[in-house]
C-alpha cells in the first residue's frame, strides 16, 4: 500500500479499535473512569485486567466503530481529561508494580475551545514527563492512526509497536500539504515525505517492531492462532523489562528517547 | 541611535512601511508607524498599542542577562534533512540567512542579577521557532549540562510548534526534551519559562507547559491547536482573547504576566529567593 492509501485505510469505520484488541488480548477487564479533576473522557478507555497471568493496567484510545460508539467516544480525541486519566491509572499502576499496554488510536487530541481552556497542552506535557520516567513497564502500540501530539502523549514506551497498517505522525498528511504547498490535493505527497507507515518507522528506529494488524473478516481458528502470537510476544517482552530494576528501566527508556535526532 | 543600522529587519510582524524608508516600521497590530530606533529603545515593545513585537533571541539574551555574563554552547549546531524532505534544504538556507543563526534557538550560560544558569531562547526569524532536532538537541542539552552544574534554567519559547519537515524526528524532540526536564526537575533544581507570542503546538505541549514557573509577555498566543482547526470545531466565533495569555491565566496554566520592561527584574527576584533549592538545599 502507498503511505497515504494507509493512512486513508487507518481512518476506516469497520477497523478494530482499542476495545476489539482489549477484548482479545485481556481477560477479566475492569474499566475505571474519571481522572479525579473534572470528568470521564470517554475517548480513552482505561482499566485493569490480566494478560495471561499478569496482572495488568490497559490504557486505550477509544474510537467506536459505528456512528453511535463513536460519536461517545469522539471519534477518539481525547479531551485534557483523557490523558489526566490516563495518567492517573500509570501512577496507580506504578504503585502496585502493574506493568501498562497503551493501544493508541487517534487522529489527534481534540481540538476546541473547551479542551484548550482546560489544557490540551499541558495535559499531554505532563504525561510526556510522567511516562519518561514512570517505574513500571510500558508498552505502547499504535493500532490504527498515530496522529501528532495527542498520540505522542501514550507512546513514551520501553516498547513501541506498530500494526503493519497504522501510521504515526507529527502532522495529517492533508494539513502538512495544506500548510506547505498551499492544497490538500498533495496529501499524497505529504504522507511519502513524512516518513509515517510502521515499516519506515522501523527502518529509522523510532518503532521496536512491527505488528500484523488484525481483520473482522478472520474465522475464528485465524483470530486464536493471532491472538496466541500477540499474547506469546508481549508476554515475552512485559517479562524481561519486569526483571529489571525500577531505575534501570527508567535509565533505558532516558537513552531510548535520548538518542532520537543526535547529532 | 546608536544600535541603529546593527540590526536588520528583526522579524515577519515589523514590515518595511516602504523600501525607501528602511527607518519606519509598522505595528503588525495596530498599524501605527513606529522609528525603529525608537521601538528597539522601547525594547520592540509598539508605543501606541503595547503589542510585545516579536524580538531576536540574542536582543532579549542582551535586556536579560548580566552584562557580557552569556556564554554561547553548542552554536555550531545545524540541521540535516534527515527524511530527504522536499525543499527542506533550501527552508533551511533560507532560514539561516534571515536570522543569521545556525537553528531555531540559542542556548548558554549567563548570570541574571547575579544568579548562574542556563538559558535557551528561541529564535522567531528561523522557520518560526519551529521545533526539529537540533532545536530538541539543543535544549535537552542545556537541561543536561545544568543537571551536571545544579543550575536553574530558564527558557524563552517562541514557535509554531514542531518542524514537519523532519516529520516524526521534530514529534519525538518533545519526548526527549521532556525527559531531560523531568531529570532537571528530580534534581531538584528550579526551570522557569517565558512564554512569548505564539508558543504553540508541540511546544505549549511540551516544555513551555513543564515549568515550575510560567510566565508570559502580555497578548502573547499560548496554546496547542491552532485557531483555525479549533473554528472547525467550535463552529462559531471563538472568545475574545482566546489562546491570549491573559485568558490562559484565568485558566490556571500561567503564574504572571510580565512586561518586557519588568522581566529582568521580576526573574532575577524568583532565583534569588530559589537559591536554597540551588545551592543544594544548604
Amino acid at each position: 500500500m502507498e503511505a497515504y492509501d494507509i493512512v486513508k485505510n487507518s481512518r476506516n469505520a469497520d477497523r478494530w479499535c482499542a476495545s476489539d484488541y482489549i477484548k482479545l488480548l485481556i481477560t477479566d477487564f475492569l474499566e475505571l473512569h474519571g481522572d479525579r479533576k473534572y470528568g470521564d473522557d470517554k475517548a480513552v478507555i482505561a482499566g485493569i485486567g490480566k494478560l495471561l497471568d499478569r496482572p495488568i493496567t490497559v490504557i486505550g484510545i477509544e474510537k467506536g466503530n459505528d456512528i453511535v460508539s463513536r460519536l461517545e467516544h469522539n471519534f477518539g480525541s481525547a479531551h485534557p481529561e483523557g490523558y489526566r486519566k490516563a495518567m492517573r491509572l500509570m501512577k496507580e499502576a506504578e504503585k502496585f508494580g502493574r506493568p501498562v499496554l497503551c493501544l493508541i488510536d487517534t487522529a489527534g487530541a481534540y481540538a476546541g475551545v473547551d479542551a484548550e481552556e482546560r489544557g490540551q497542552g499541558q495535559a499531554i506535557a505532563e504525561s510526556l514527563m510522567l511516562m519518561s520516567s514512570l517505574r513500571t513497564p510500558v508498552i505502547s502500540i499504535i493500532i490504527g492512526e498515530g496522529g501528532s501530539g495527542g498520540a505522542l502523549a501514550l507512546a513514551v514506551s520501553d516498547r513501541l509497536y506498530m500494526l503493519d497498517d497504522a501510521y504515526f505522525s507529527v502532522v495529517s498528511p492533508e494539513n502538512c500539504a495544506t500548510i506547505l504547498w498551499k492544497n490538500n490535493k498533495y496529501a499524497d505527497k505529504a504522507a511519502d515525505a513524512l516518513k509515517l507507515t510502521a515499516v519506515d518507522l522501523k527502518e529509522r528506529e523510532i518503532i521496536d517492531d512491527v505488528f500484523k494488524t488484525a481483520s473482522s473478516a478472520w474465522d475464528e481458528k485465524t483470530i486464536n492462532i493471532y491472538k496466541e502470537k500477540l499474547l506469546t510476544k508481549l508476554d515475552k517482552e512485559y517479562e524481561s523489562l519486569a526483571k529489571m530494576p525500577a531505575l534501570d528501566l527508567v535509565d533505558m527508556r532516558y537513552k531510548k528517547y535520548r538518542r532520537i535526532g543526535r547529532v | 541611535m546608536k544600535f541603529q543600522g546593527l540590526l536588520k529587519p528583526a522579524c515577519n510582524s515589523l514590515e518595511d512601511e516602504s523600501e525607501k524608508n528602511l527607518d519606519v516600521r509598522v505595528c503588525s497590530r495596530c498599524g501605527s508607524s513606529v522609528l525603529k530606533s525608537d521601538l528597539r529603545a522601547n525594547l520592540y515593545i509598539c508605543p501606541e498599542c503595547n503589542a510585545h513585537l516579536m524580538m531576536r533571541a540574542r536582543r532579549r539574551i542582551e535586556i536579560l542577562c548580566d552584562k557580557s555574563s552569556f556564554v554561547e554552547i553548542d552554536k555550531g549546531m545545524e540541521s540535516e534533512n534527515l527524511l530527504g524532505f522536499p525543499g527542506y534544504e533550501d527552508k533551511i538556507r533560507a532560514a539561516k540567512e534571515k536570522s543569521r543563526e545556525n537553528e531555531a534557538v540559542v542556548c548558554g550560560k549567563a548570570r541574571i542579577g547575579g544568579n548562574p544558569l542556563y538559558i535557551f531562547v528561541m529564535e522567531p526569524s528561523f522557520m518560526m521557532g519551529s521545533m526539529g532536532s537540533i532545536v530538541g538537541e539543543k535544549i535537552t542539552r542545556c537541561f543536561e549540562k545544568a543537571i551536571e552544574e545544579k543550575l536553574p534554567v530558564l527558557g524563552i519559547t517562541v514557535s509554531g510548534g514542531a518542524r514537519m519537515q523532519e516529520g516524526i524526528f521534530s514529534l519525538m524532540q518533545m519526548t526527549k526534551v521532556s525527559a531531560a526536564v523531568k531529570r532537571h526537575d528530580d534534581a531538584g533544581l528550579l526551570y522557569m519559562a517565558l512564554l512569548t507570542n505564539p508558543t504553540t503546538g508541540g511546544v505549549d505541549a511540551s516544555f513551555a507547559m513543564q515549568a515550575d514557573i510560567i510566565l508570559a509577555e502580555p497578548g502573547a498566543r499560548v496554546g496547542f491547536a491552532g485557531p483555525r482547526v479549533i473554528e472547525q470545531t467550535y463552529r462559531k466565533k471563538l472568545p475574545d482573547g482566546f489562546q491570549k495569555a491573559e485568558a490562559v491565566m484565568e485558566c490556571g496554566f500561567i503564574d504572571m504576566i510580565l512586561s518586557r520592561f519588568d522581566q529582568k527584574r521580576v526573574i532575577a527576584s524568583l532565583l534569588d529567593m530559589h537559591k536554597e533549592e540551588i545551592d543544594g538545599g544548604i
